[in-house]
């Protein structure tokens, strides 16, 4: 029986890596992609820059923020599955 | 009779923690988008209320150790866990009232193992299970999160250097809602367990339901119910002084921040691991400073999580020690009911003096250093 379970940690520090930080940074590339496109920000005016206007960039955008809720969802539901064990050892 | 009403004192005791809990934690999740107007403060705490709900029922794993994984539960007696209860949940609000950081889940799970040792002796705890499911966690889960929470912040800032300030800022606002609510939901199956542990470890005590059984319905729902409601009604006193604490952090340090707590928690909760929600959150603060050339890092508050850490196990395993040794000196329920009598005493008290002194310059400075969590999830007086 040992003290630290070594998969359990590897586990946590590679899908708290992919999740953590590497689901941010897709929807990061979202709001990259999503920024692209002519439309410049005015001084002054109401418009952050955010939506650039570029149609292949909104589409990329519309991706990365799909596969962001896509494995939001399913992380959630493997937490699900492993969290309800059969009762007893 | 008797010890069914001693079972109805320690459930309503640990509901009664549970609810203050959720209070205390709203910040964690939402100080950070109430300040900066992503959402508005009734619609934030409201979300992370019906968060937190779901996510008490999204995994049973933590309370499955705290219920059967820390005390042979066949030495244990009603007495020793309402002791335990006694024990963690005044040392939580003593240390609240003097602004020292300690953690509500090292409290409750302390006062319950200083109890079961002051009851049973040291054989009458399961230390490995403590130690690999409680002790390396909480000293682990900190430092992975801040490496997450680093990893994060750089990416996001070398990803959207080519936005503008006001684009950056806008797109990580509504971002940062997406991973506050996940926040919630991690709150969920990793805090609210730990109530519904203790109520099963009673349950179990009295030979309700058998050793080894998952949290019954009611008990998942109550616990449930109890969090979300005190995460619903808000620590807006924390949440004020986290938003006023936290404007050095720009929106993508808080949405790293945020997902690497989230990620972190989802994790261990689903190895069954009890850890500090708090102490996560700080470690991902502290990484996203990390992270981000040029941003400092509050290593004085990283050294106070650490000391609070090392000793909130140990303290309130002593008051946990201490609350038996008067019950049990005092003997049968009248012990259990004067010790419940003085955890509500000591709770009036504290919930006056609050009152009287509200929140002082130190005190502020204090809660809102730590971080998008609060320094430490102690638990408020419920009604302060």
């Amino acid at each position: 029986m040992s003290w630290i379970s070594l998969s359990a940690l590897w586990k946590i520090v590679v899908f708290g890596l992919l999740a953590g930080a590497g689901l941010p940074a897709i929807f990061a590339m979202g709001l990259y992609s999503l920024s692209r496109g002519p439309r410049v920000q005015t001084a002054g005016g109401g418009d952050s820059g955010l939506v650039g206007g570029s149609v292949v960039g909104m589409a990329v955008a519309a991706l990365c923020f799909l596969v962001v809720l896509a494995a939001i969802g399913w992380g959630i539901y493997e937490v699900y599955q492993i969290g309800h064990p059969a009762p007893a050892k | 009779m008797s010890n069914t009403f001693v079972l109805v004192l320690v459930v309503i005791t640990a509901l009664g923690f549970d609810f203050t809990n959720g209070f205390h934690d709203t910040g964690n999740a939402m100080a950070t988008s109430i300040a900066t107007k992503a959402l508005s403060p009734r619609v934030a705490v409201g979300l992370s209320g019906i968060l937190n709900l779901v996510g008490a029922f999204l995994s049973l794993a933590v309370a499955a150790t705290i219920a059967s994984g820390l005390v042979d539960t066949k030495l244990v007696t009603l007495t020793v866990v309402a002791a335990g209860l006694a024990g963690g949940i005044t040392w939580n609000l003593v240390t609240w009232l003097f602004g020292i950081p300690s953690s509500s889940s090292h409290a409750l799970i302390g006062g319950v193992i200083g109890s079961t040792i002051a009851a049973a002796g040291g054989h009458a705890i399961l230390w490995h299970g403590l130690v690999s499911k409680v002790v390396l966690p909480a000293v682990l889960s900190p430092i992975i999160a801040g490496l997450v929470a680093a990893t994060g912040t750089w990416l996001l800032y070398r990803i959207s250097r080519s936005l503008t300030e006001a684009a950056r800022g806008h797109g990580f606002r509504i971002g940062q809602i997406g991973s506050a609510c996940m926040v919630s939901l991690a709150h969920g199956t990793n805090d609210a367990q730990k109530t519904m542990g203790v109520i099963t470890l009673a349950l179990i005590v009295n030979k309700t339901v058998p050793a080894h059984s998952n949290a019954p319905f009611w008990v998942i729902l109550s616990c449930a119910l109890a969090i979300s409601i005190g995460t619903y009604l808000g620590g807006w006193r924390v949440i004020r002084t986290l938003g006023k604490g936290l404007v050095e952090i720009e929106s993508p340090q808080g949405m790293a921040a945020e997902s690497a707590s989230a990620a972190v928690i989802l994790l261990s909760s689903s190895f069954g691991y009890s850890l500090s929600t708090t102490h996560v959150a700080t470690g991902s603060i502290i990484g996203s400073g990390l992270g981000k050339k040029g941003a400092e890092v509050r290593w004085n508050v990283a050294g106070r999580m650490a000391t609070a850490w090392v000793f909130t196990l140990p303290s309130a395993a002593l008051v946990g020690a201490g609350a038996y040794a008067l019950a049990h000196v005092i003997g049968g329920t009248t012990g259990v009911i004067i010790d419940l009598l003085i955890l509500v005493a000591v709770a009036a008290f504290i919930y006056l003096r609050s009152r009287a002194s509200k929140v002082d310059h130190n005190n502020v400075n204090d809660e809102w250093t730590g971080s998008a969590a609060p320094a430490e999830p102690e638990p408020e007086p419920a009604a302060a």
